[in-house]
């Protein structure tokens, strides 16, 4: 800009270098550009808000401790979204630090709510429900394949096979679970198919070097392929004997399933729930904090470095890889054993895939992938939530996780840092 | 994900392939190349060999493994195995017959007749168009998994225009086609444009688009004027007749169309200085901005043209027969275009080769199906374990004892970081 | 601990990178392994340190014959080794880097504080002043160098080798690594000094022994001429300096003013340079790396867009050019890694020879390349530049690094230019080679045109430099006369300001 070019070369303050950073400057038009949207979207949706109040239910009727639904005037909550949207919008044009990533979090919400008064407005009959339940299931296979691909993928793995482990899992579980009629061996069997799977994955990508894109891609395809044939094959008369598994029941914890809105959505769920809550503790200490944690990360990222220093790279990526398996294979379960119990071809209709993205929308971080995964996992099951309202037909709603997908991985990820060794084979002489 | 464009003193990435790396003539061992024995040029054949002899393995491997398959998964073989204590050749019989009937069948299903071969013909030539859309973004560093979402686009365009217009043959044809070739383009033009403008990863990318595309399409199955009138069936109109790829005996217009398609690849990727750009992009994407190449212009041009090649493919889906546009029109035609172009080492040539081979699989697959029961899912799994031996040339080389070689792959390695 | 190496030999292929090397160090010793680019220092020290199986020969340490089948055998047995191309995980901390491979742990969980600990005592019993929390990437490379110098302590080497170690310093930096060395040796500790710099090993060596084609060809006593060690490494008498004559001056062709680069994360990478260069000069740029050289070459071919200034060619304003404008309009480039920016490895040399020259007549006419011409340009090239390769059709990846550095030299001067921008133009190569590209540099010049070269050996700048600009820390500090001492140019680069002239 003009003025700093004016002062003396000395002295130019370093914000002034910044003012003219092209890259910033492209960010910051960025940022503009999508609040610009979101408001003229908020703005139609406002005008086309019916006048009323809408209800929001906090809870189920199934739970424990109701809480009496709350109403409020839908025209009114739009249009004070809407002005907050606008000064988030301004306040991210003045701020460059971390805040911007607040105020973007705030305006999603504020975004939320104004969707929400305008697709329910003027259909009082039906109340708002509480999605922390539904969401977090959603969520679930999301965050543990997201698990598996961190682990692959900081070891320098990709892992676009999650949805292959996912199907693989999924079937599994649910022959498993049906021959021994016990939910808990179908997820043992899940675990199983789903190593199996990333086996291969090791195998091909750290001893035969094939190009890892193009070996998920390829596994995917074939665990697909493997699990409808094998489908195929079971006659009519034999499905209540291979694929009619029992499915897990929601275990309440004691004490905190008591707690009202979120105790039933957190604490009163299956046990796969659980786990999953276990295994993001678990595969963030391990990665962080342990020896055999560090070693992954330094595979990922210099692998020559760690091989002089005496690290096995092959053999740490291979425990990694095969480890990742077990999550994917719990998120496989979660597909039948874990909900509705049978299988069915294509079952987890591009879920891997969305853990993927959750996974590089998180940075390779257990933490970020969950908290991507929990966003997905609320687009998902929102679609369910509006079926009823028959305002946007369904095959549109059903789009918009994967829009969503979409939105966030170019707008707001952009250029992230792999892991610098990702998904390039290491050959020793 | 995406290009770390600038990373001052980040002297981390020549390091990785530095000083354990003393593959003979780099600068780790300087050698000049005249101090060694030089090998003779190769001639066109023996080029070519190792790889049809690791195709030609990799399909039997795929066919035992299949093989395999049928046996253990067979509800009439698997009920003979209960018994196989009591009569061991009578089990191994039933198996192998499963075996031999299905892949009889599966032969003469794809070779059998003119009719037979029309099929096979008919399968491959949407594989040949989308094979090549993946086979050209590949070339130029794209992973492009978005086939089926284009594909879903260009039959799209090409179905509105086919039935709902009026026009005269011939006419009607060619704006059906372009409008196909558009659908497509447009499509696959949105990743490249995200790709270069924002460096969102083109493998999340396109799978996501292919999951809208298809709910656009069923949408659009339900409203006027996609929706068959007097039905509530999400199913389209039927196509003018003016606007179908003539066709005789089983044979159409379209295979001819495709084989033109490849070899305009072949000219753009080999012979214009557009196809020059695209693949030094592909190869080495800081070299190339260095001598002053546009990568921005490289991927959105790269993957304009992967569309519409898949919006060709969707032409043939609805105007190669008089089906109407279901859900269903692309079956798992997108998938099965990367498997071909990798098949195919994503050249020209290859991959219609590759896509000859897969419509056959496919062909044949259904008569299969009909006349052994055996599911016709089982050509997806030869197609992935084909595509994995292929892939692995290492493998199959150890498996058959075939003396390692210095070329293998052929396919791009490259990660995230890309 | 004494090392003795006996008849080590190695071969890739047909080509034997090490023939028969015999070597001894004794305890307490500094032995400089002296060699020119490929002579095969490298593979030696990489069989010495487990990371490349030897075909024949052995190890023997305190007269023990050793066997190390990976770089942990050879942690183990006392040697440890600080890499031309620094081992270290950038995005782990100083104490991570330490402690990777030998983690201070208890039932597998990482315990930091005594790793920082155990960085923190090595540093101070050697004067390192190295932080254990500091993030290895955010270090600069004279720091980066004693981490991979402490980390090889904290395994208690008691050999260490140093891999081409004074690459990416200043003089002065040099001298305090040179004073390192000293007390590591009176500590006990056998050094072996990887080098191809004559003075270094003068100034500090016990014993030389010099390597020539993967050959012995024999030792000698840091005592003896400079001329002398030059003769036993390149095998014949090397004039070390290039052969040039008066630069004929003429007008300004390129001019930076003010410019001013900021990278991806907002930092000013090259702050206000301003720049003069006259046709028939050559100005050298010269600095540690990572002073703002790289990105300031890339704003003048419009790789990266200046955030301020201006930049003309001939007098016309080109800052908002891109790459393809620059090379048009004649600015030729010879990236610093030719190998991520020269060219395109997969291709042949006939294409990477027409990189960027394929879109004007004769290579193309239109949409269509004309192979012929592109064949006949290469035939051409080849034997003018006398590239040494099997065809025009073989893959420049294939070449070696001196050819295929010819190969970019080769294009960049085969049009006419305005300026020639040459950044480390002779890195990695054998003396040939740089004689060779260095000629050529000159011929540039005396063909008229203005060039630019950037370099960190001062040798090379010494040599070619009708003047010199001195960057740190993304300023240019200084231009002055190629006269100037090494000791004043050392401080410059250092960053010690003097008065700011530009000339011209």
């Amino acid at each position: 800009m003009s003025e700093a070019s004016a002062t003396s070369p000395r002295d130019v303050p370093r914000t002034a270098a910044v003012v003219h950073n092209p890259a910033i400057r492209r960010a910051r038009v960025k940022v503009v550009s999508i609040y610009a949207v979101t408001a003229v979207l908020m703005v139609w949706m406002v005008v086309k808000t019916a006048g009323g109040n809408v209800q929001f239910q906090p809870t189920s009727p199934f739970d424990a401790n109701q809480i009496s639904p709350i109403d409020f005037p839908a025209r009114t909550t739009g249009l004070a979204c809407l002005i907050g949207v606008v000064a988030l919008g301004v306040g991210s044009y003045v701020v460059l630090s971390w805040l911007r990533i607040l105020f973007g979090v705030v305006a999603g919400f504020a975004f939320m709510l104004c969707f929400f008064c305008w697709a329910y407005s003027g259909q009082e009959q039906i109340a708002i429900t509480n999605p922390l339940s539904d969401s977090l299931k959603a969520a679930t296979p999301l965050i543990l394949g997201a698990l598996a691909g961190a682990l692959c993928e900081r070891s320098g793995v990709i892992n676009v096979a999650i949805e292959g482990q996912f199907l693989m899992g999924a079937f599994a579980a649910s022959v498993v679970g049906t021959l021994a009629w016990s939910p808990y061996l179908g997820m043992l069997g899940a675990v199983g198919a789903s190593v199996l799977v990333a086996a291969l994955l090791a195998v091909f990508s750290i001893k035969y070097q094939v190009n890892q894109v193009v070996l998920g891609v390829v596994l995917v395809v074939l665990a697909g392929g493997v699990t409808g044939f094998l489908l195929d094959q079971i006659p009519d008369n034999k499905i209540p004997d291979l694929n009619q598994p029992p499915v897990l029941s929601p275990v309440a914890i004691p004490g905190l399933a008591k707690i009202p809105v979120i105790g039933p959505a957190f604490f009163d769920q299956t046990v796969l729930i659980y786990i999953m809550y276990a295994s993001v503790a678990l595969v963030t200490f391990v990665l962080f904090e342990t020896k055999w944690g560090l070693r992954v990360r330094a595979v990922g990222e210099h692998p020559t470095a760690a091989d002089t220093v005496g690290i096995k790279v092959r053999r740490i990526r291979y425990q990694a890889v095969l480890f990742g398996g077990v999550f994917a294979g719990l998120g496989g379960a979660f597909f039948t054993v874990g909900s509705n119990g049978a299988f069915d071809k294509d079952l987890s209709a591009g879920n891997g895939f969305i853990a993927l993205a959750a996974l590089i929308m998180g940075r390779w971080h257990p933490i970020g992938a969950t908290i991507a995964s929990l966003f997905f996992g609320f687009m998902l099951q929102l679609q369910f939530q509006l079926q009823v309202l028959q305002r946007i037909p369904s095959e549109l709603l059903a789009i918009t996780p994967y829009v969503a997908t979409v939105i966030a991985v170019a707008g707001f990820v952009g250029r992230v840092r792999a892991p610098a060794a990702d998904g390039e084979p290491y050959s020793k002489s | 994900m995406g290009e770390p464009e600038q990373e001052p003193g980040a002297g981390t990435d020549e390091a990785d392939s530095g000083a354990d790396e003393p593959d003979a003539g780099t600068d780790e061992s300087g050698v000049e190349p005249d101090e060694r024995t030089q090998p003779r040029a190769k001639t066109w054949i023996e080029s070519v060999l190792p790889t049809v002899q690791v195709s030609f393995a990799s399909i039997v491997l795929a066919l035992i493994v299949g093989a395999v398959l049928i046996m253990v998964s067979n509800d009439h073989v698997v009920s003979t195995w209960g018994y196989f204590f009591a009569d061991p050749w009578g089990a191994v019989t039933t198996a192998t017959s499963a075996v031999w009937d299905s892949y009889k069948a599966l032969f003469s299903g794809a070779f059998g007749s003119s009719a037979a071969f029309g099929g096979t013909l008919g399968k491959a030539t949407p594989l040949i168009f989308g094979g090549l859309g993946v086979s050209l973004a590949f070339r130029v560093g794209l992973f492009n998994i978005g086939a089926q979402g284009q594909l879903f686009f260009g039959a799209i365009c090409a179905g509105y225009v086919g039935f709902t217009w009026n026009l005269p043959p011939v006419v009607h044809l060619l704006a059906a086609v372009v409008a196909g070739i558009i659908g497509g383009a447009i499509w696959g033009g949105v990743v490249g444009v995200l790709k270069a403008r924002t460096g969102a990863h083109e493998v999340i990318v396109t799978i996501m688009l292919n999951y809208v595309a298809l709910g656009i399409l069923r949408w659009l199955l339900l409203t006027n004027p996609f929706q068959i009138p007097g039905s509530n069936n999400p199913q389209s109109p039927y196509v003018d007749d003016n606007a179908l790829y003539p066709h005789a005996g089983g044979y159409n217009l379209g295979f001819v169309v495709a084989l033109l398609a490849a070899g305009l690849v072949w000219w753009l990727l080999g012979r214009s200085t557009l196809g020059f750009e695209m693949r030094a992009v592909g190869a080495n994407p800081d070299a190339a901005r260095t001598a002053g190449m546009s990568i921005s212009k490289a991927y959105i041009l790269a993957m304009l043209i992967a569309g519409a090649l898949a919006g060709l493919a969707g032409t043939q889906q609805v105007l190669g027969h008089r089906d109407p546009l279901t859900d269903g029109i692309a079956g798992s035609i997108g998938f099965d275009s990367i498997t071909v172009a990798l098949l195919g080492r994503a050249s020209p040539f290859g991959t219609v080769v590759a896509a000859l081979l897969f419509g056959a699989l496919q062909s044949g697959g259904i008569q299969m199906q009909a006349a052994t029961n055996t599911p016709l899912t089982l050509t997806t799994v030869l197609q992935a374990l084909i595509v994995l031996f292929i892939a692995a040339p290492a493998l199959v080389r150890s498996i058959l004892r075939v003396r390692a070689r210095a070329d293998a792959g052929g396919v791009l390695a490259k990660g995230w970081n890309g | 601990m004494q090392l003795e190496i006996r008849g080590l030999t190695k071969r890739f292929g047909t080509f034997t990178a090490n023939d028969a090397i015999d070597l001894v160090v004794e305890p307490g010793e500094i032995h400089c392994l002296l060699g020119e680019n490929g002579a095969g220092k490298t593979t030696l020290m990489n069989m010495l340190y487990g990371l490349v199986d030897s075909d024949e020969g052995e190890i023997l340490l305190d007269g023990e014959p050793v066997t190390f089948r990976s770089p942990g055998d050879a942690i183990d047995a006392g040697i440890g080794m600080v890499h031309q191309h620094f081992m270290l995980v950038p995005v782990f901390t100083v104490a991570e880097n330490v402690m990777l491979g030998r983690e201070q742990a208890s039932l597998g969980v990482l315990q930091r504080s005594k790793a920082a600990a155990r960085v923190t005592e090595l540093s101070e019993q050697y004067g390192l002043a190295v932080q254990p929390d500091a993030l290895v990437g955010a270090l600069p490379v004279g720091v980066q160098q004693r981490v991979e110098i402490i980390k090889a302590l904290s395994n208690e080497a008691r050999i260490l080798i140093l891999d081409e170690p004074t690459a990416v310093l200043t003089p002065q930096e040099t001298d305090e690594l040179m004073d390192i060395m000293r007390s590591l040796r009176d500590n006990g500790t056998s050094i072996i000094f990887i080098t191809h710099k004559l003075r270094e090993v003068k100034a500090v060596g016990d014993k030389i022994t010099v390597i020539r084609r993967g050959k012995v060809v024999g030792t000698a006593k840091p005592t003896v001429s400079e001329a002398e060690l030059a003769e036993m490494m390149v095998g014949r008498a090397v004039s070390l300096r290039v052969d040039k004559g008066e630069s004929d001056l003429g007008e300004v062709v390129f001019a930076a003013n003010d410019v001013t680069v900021v990278d991806d994360r907002g930092v000013t990478v090259v702050n206000q340079v301003s720049l003069d260069v006259r046709s028939g000069e050559i100005l050298a740029l010269c600095g540690v790396q990572g002073n703002g050289q790289t990105e300031l070459i890339k704003s003048f071919l419009g790789l990266l867009k200046p955030a301020e200034g201006s930049i003309a060619l001939s007098g016309d304003d080109i800052s908002r050019h891109g790459p393809r404008e620059s090379l048009r309009d004649g600015i030729g480039f010879v990236p610093e890694d030719r190998k991520h920016d020269g060219f395109v490895g997969s291709f042949t040399v006939a294409e990477n020879l027409v990189l960027d020259l394929y879109r004007d007549p004769p290579f193309s006419s239109g949409l269509s390349l004309s192979l012929a011409e592109i064949d006949r340009n290469a035939e051409d090239r080849i034997v003018e530049f006398d590239i040494r390769t099997q065809s025009s059709s073989t893959p420049v990846e294939s070449l070696s690094g001196g050819n295929q550095q010819k190969v970019v030299v080769a294009r960049e001067l085969s049009r006419e230019l305005k300026l020639l921008i040459a950044s480390q133009p002779t890195r990695g190569l054998d003396v040939g080679s740089i004689e060779f590209v260095h000629k050529r540099i000159v011929g540039a010049r005396d063909a008229g045109a203005a060039v630019i070269i950037v370099s960190t050996e001062l040798d090379e700048v010494f040599s070619l430099a009708d003047r010199i600009a001195v960057m740190c820390n993304g300023r240019v500090v200084d231009v002055v006369d190629p006269g100037i001492s090494r000791e004043d140019i050392g401080l410059l680069m250092a960053g010690a300001e003097r008065e700011m002239q530009t000339h011209g």
